[in-house]
């Protein structure tokens, strides 16, 4: 199954269970307070999935190591190579 | 007795396994495509890290007809280093990375392979840590990775910082890919992993490495991972570009949909 057909699948599944619930095909007499919940559960999950995304994405970018030790590091040994290259023979 | 005779013997004596692992061999896949200011440093670099960590290895060079004659200094390095440790295998023109690969494994002799770019972004002093990383977890793969422990990237302002994670947090939740490093191309294979992956895989650029990846998953094969530094390009242009972007969306949907 590709990915695309999981997540197909898995919307379908989400879907088709909070259609039924909310609409009460199945016959199911819920507690006004719990329908009232479940009316806009998809809005509220979208928007913390929303926040989610936007929360790790933020915290990964502020987190992005910069790697000023390994910059400063491959400068000197690229002097160092071109000194050792040169006196080996090399034409730059 | 028994101290002096550890410090006499040889650094590659100290691991106990020193036997079996002399016999791997380590092929380093070098495409070139105008890098004749790297070329000489990158060479130097690598063949620096092979010997302080004394396993055997190979560079072969694969140049696409470059203008800039990367051609002649990879020669004049053939000389330097030796044709037993540096092996030319140039092309008439710019064929691809894929194609490169093939080529390039034609005419090696290892059985593991290095794939790596030419333009310093991956620095060889991490090849023994991906090396280690292989053997301890017996890993069919070993990648690169900026985004995890001490990896990193140098050279990037916050724009391309943001793209990147953005592109990699789509991707992870589209494709769940069980590596964290998708669009890098530092990564170690076996021989034959590397061979039949390279015959699955039909995407060009970013996504190539990211669809090597997404089938490694799909056949199986086990993936080790090793925080890297990126050092972006010192010498010539470093591109992202729109046509990038929008490339690496359609393979993106591309491989979400069919695999």
């Amino acid at each position: 199954m590709t990915k695309l057909a999981q997540w197909l699948w898995a919307l379908a599944l989400l879907g088709s269970t909070w259609a039924a619930l909310t609409m009460g095909a199945l016959g199911l007499e819920l507690p006004s307070s719990c329908r009232e919940v479940l009316w806009p559960l998809p809005a509220y999950l979208l928007v913390s999935a929303g926040c989610y995304a936007l929360g790790t994405v933020g915290y990964r970018v502020a987190t992005f190591h910069d790697c000023e030790d390994a910059a400063r590091e491959l400068q000197s040994q690229i002097q160092e190579a071109r000194a050792d290259l040169t006196r080996r023979g090399l034409r730059f | 007795a028994a101290e002096e005779a550890s410090r006499s013997s040889p650094r590659f004596r100290r691991e106990p396994k020193g036997r079996v692992s002399r016999q791997d061999k380590y092929s380093v896949l070098l495409p070139t495509y105008n890098e004749r200011e790297n070329l000489p440093f990158i060479v130097w670099l690598l063949v620096k890290s092979f010997s302080e960590s004394g396993f055997n290895y190979e560079i072969i060079i694969i140049d696409d007809g470059s203008p800039d004659g990367t051609r002649d200094v990879a020669e004049q390095l053939e000389k330097i280093y030796g044709s037993d440790r540096i092996l030319l295998r140039p092309r008439e023109k710019k064929l691809g990375l894929g194609t490169a690969y093939i080529h390039g494994m034609k005419h090696a002799t290892g059985n593991y392979i290095i794939i790596m770019d030419a333009d310093l972004s991956h620095h060889p002093k991490f090849i023994p840590e991906f090396i280690r990383k292989q053997k301890e977890g017996n890993f069919d793969i070993v990648s690169g990775t900026r985004y995890k422990g001490n990896g990193g990237v140098y050279g990037w302002d916050l724009k391309r910082k943001i793209i990147s994670r953005v592109a990699n947090f789509i991707t992870q939740i589209l494709l769940r890919p069980g590596a964290s490093d998708l669009t890098g191309s530092f990564r170690l294979y076996r021989k034959e992993v590397l061979q039949k992956l390279i015959g699955k895989c039909i995407s060009k650029g970013y996504v190539f490495q990211m669809e090597m990846i997404v089938r490694a998953r799909q056949l199986n094969y086990t993936i080790g991972e090793v925080p890297i530094s990126f050092v972006d390009r010192v010498y010539g242009e470093s591109k992202l570009g729109g046509n990038e972007i929008v490339s690496f969306l359609k393979g993106l949907l591309t491989l979400f949909a069919t695999t």
